[in-house]
């Protein structure tokens, strides 16, 4: 079975350190190494964890210019995409007719293309959506299969990062650039997935394993596995696609709105002209039944996804379910996120959650659950 | 010592027997962060899922390896179920039962047949 599962060019690697490794997305990946989970998170809170995210999607548009790729990438997403400055990167979802989310991702102004990083599991049909979609506008999508992806997350990554290349300091939070590290050219943003300052590091393949490993002789930084990648992400309130928005997913009751200009909303200079406009921009206007909310369950007992919700007063009323738990390392507590029909997703509403038979008290609140630090 | 399958010990005290689970166990699942254990009175059959032990990503049923009542529970666990990635052979045992046969424990694993098993 797992001769099956592709490798990321760390295989080895984590191989080497211990890994306990787990399919995802159809690669072999790291769940954890030897610390655990528990501690990989709080060194990634206090100091600089490493993850390998290569099995990512690495995808390169081209056309002409980049006004022409950015026009063509503005007909399957509902950002701005022309008024993004080089070297800036920006967060974005593919919509479909029906207004659900295809899939989200980062996406930067490189000067004459724009580079995007997808998720994994979603990455062959985003390839796909994109062929099909851009190619009849004069854009090429180049799938980077000669790059491994690694996230460099904490408040020690830039002390890290900087005794390699002294101006990284300069960059803020979303800033790209071509950086090298250990002789490799590197493109880096100034981002990541856990709420804490970081870099995402793009590195040729065969400079990976290198790279890695010059950062990792670093003695704050260490080896953070998946496992910790989704406890990180979720008390940083952020959004696994798969889990907490899918193909049947609105952008707005998964409270994405954020992420969408001014100007492609009602009333502005690009209104629309994206999948699923019309259903979007009512849902807008007028709500969803649903919306994605942050719960704290009362007790110790962890909600984990697929729970159902029920109304506190009227116990058979179901009104949600939960689709991430997990129980926070930095809060020490569990927490999980969510959808709540609408009129009971106000922070502070009390609301059951069935678990094993049995109705747990759970508390309504808002997300993030740990504080951002970005640099701004 | 008796071991099931399941990863959990069993060892004889008087007419009782003390569960937990085996170091092997323990470390496989990571930090653990909550424990149910079943209620102290309650009768159960073998192969009942009778605790929940929950890490920070994911829940693991305990099955019960003998038929009887449950005696006593280790309440320690409920507030530092973490003890039973410290010490999960001794001091975080998860329950006792008074089995409704004893022999019934004979089936299961001596330490060679089990240290064998997780080899």
């Amino acid at each position: 079975m797992s001769d099956k599962l592709m490798h990321t060019p760390l295989n080895k690697l984590h191989q080497n350190n211990n890994a306990r490794m787990t399919a995802f997305a159809g690669y072999d990946m790291p769940l954890q190494y030897v610390n655990g989970i528990m501690s990989e998170h709080l060194h990634t809170r206090s100091q600089a964890g490493l993850f390998d995210v290569s099995h990512m999607g690495q995808i390169v548009l081209r056309g002409n210019d980049f006004n022409q790729v950015a026009e063509a990438l503005e007909t399957l997403i509902p950002m701005e995409v022309k008024t993004l400055q080089v070297d800036r990167q920006r967060y974005g979802f593919f919509t479909n007719s029906t207004g659900g989310i295809l899939d989200d991702f980062m996406f930067s102004n490189r000067g004459d293309h724009i580079y995007m990083v997808v998720n994994a599991s979603r990455k062959e049909d985003d390839i796909k959506h994109l062929r099909e979609h851009l190619e009849p506008l004069g854009v090429s999508v180049k799938n980077l299969e000669n790059r491994a992806l690694i996230a460099l997350q904490g408040p020690a990554s830039e002390k890290v990062l900087s005794e390699h290349y002294p101006k990284i300091s300069d960059m803020q939070f979303m800033d790209v650039s071509t950086i090298p590290i250990a002789g490799a050219e590197c493109w880096v943003s100034r981002s990541g997935y856990t709420g804490e300052d970081g870099f995402e590091i793009s590195i040729p393949n065969k400079a990976a394993e290198n790279v890695a490993n010059t950062l990792l002789k670093h003695e704050l930084v260490e080896l953070v596995g998946l496992g910790a990648r989704d406890s990180l992400r979720l008390e940083a309130g952020l959004c696994l696609y798969g889990q907490d928005i899918d193909i049947k997913t609105s952008p707005i009751a998964a409270g994405l709105k954020w992420a969408m200009q001014k100007s492609r909303l009602i009333g502005g200079q690009q209104e629309g002209n994206f999948p699923g406009a019309n259903k979007i921009l009512s849902e807008i206007e007028n709500g969803t039944e649903y919306k994605l909310v942050g719960l704290i369950p009362i007790g110790k007992a962890p909600i984990r996804s697929n729970t159902q919700l029920f109304c506190k007063s009227l116990v058979s009323q179901k009104v949600g379910w939960v689709t991430s738990g997990i129980f926070s390392p930095v809060k020490k507590c569990p927490i999980a996120m969510g959808y709540l029909k609408s009129e009971f997703s106000t922070t502070g509403t009390m609301i059951h959650a069935e678990v094993r038979g049995k109705m747990l008290e759970v508390e309504v609140t808002s997300v993030p659950f740990v504080k951002k630090s970005f640099k701004k | 010592m008796k071991f099931t399958e399941e990863h959990e010990w069993l060892k004889a005290e008087g007419d009782l027997v003390v569960v937990g689970i085996t170091e092997h166990a323990s470390s496989q699942l990571g930090d653990i962060v909550f424990i149910e254990l079943p209620d102290e009175g309650a009768t159960v059959s073998k192969d009942d899922e009778i605790v929940v032990i929950e890490s920070v990503k994911a829940a693991s049923d305990i099955l019960s390896p003998l038929d009887g009542e449950i005696v006593e529970i280790n309440e320690m666990l409920v507030d530092e179920p973490s003890k039973v990635n410290d010490d999960p052979m001794g001091d975080a045992w998860f329950f006792k039962i008074k089995p409704d046969n004893s022999e019934q424990m004979n089936e299961y694993m001596d330490e060679a047949a089990y240290t064998k098993l997780i080899g």
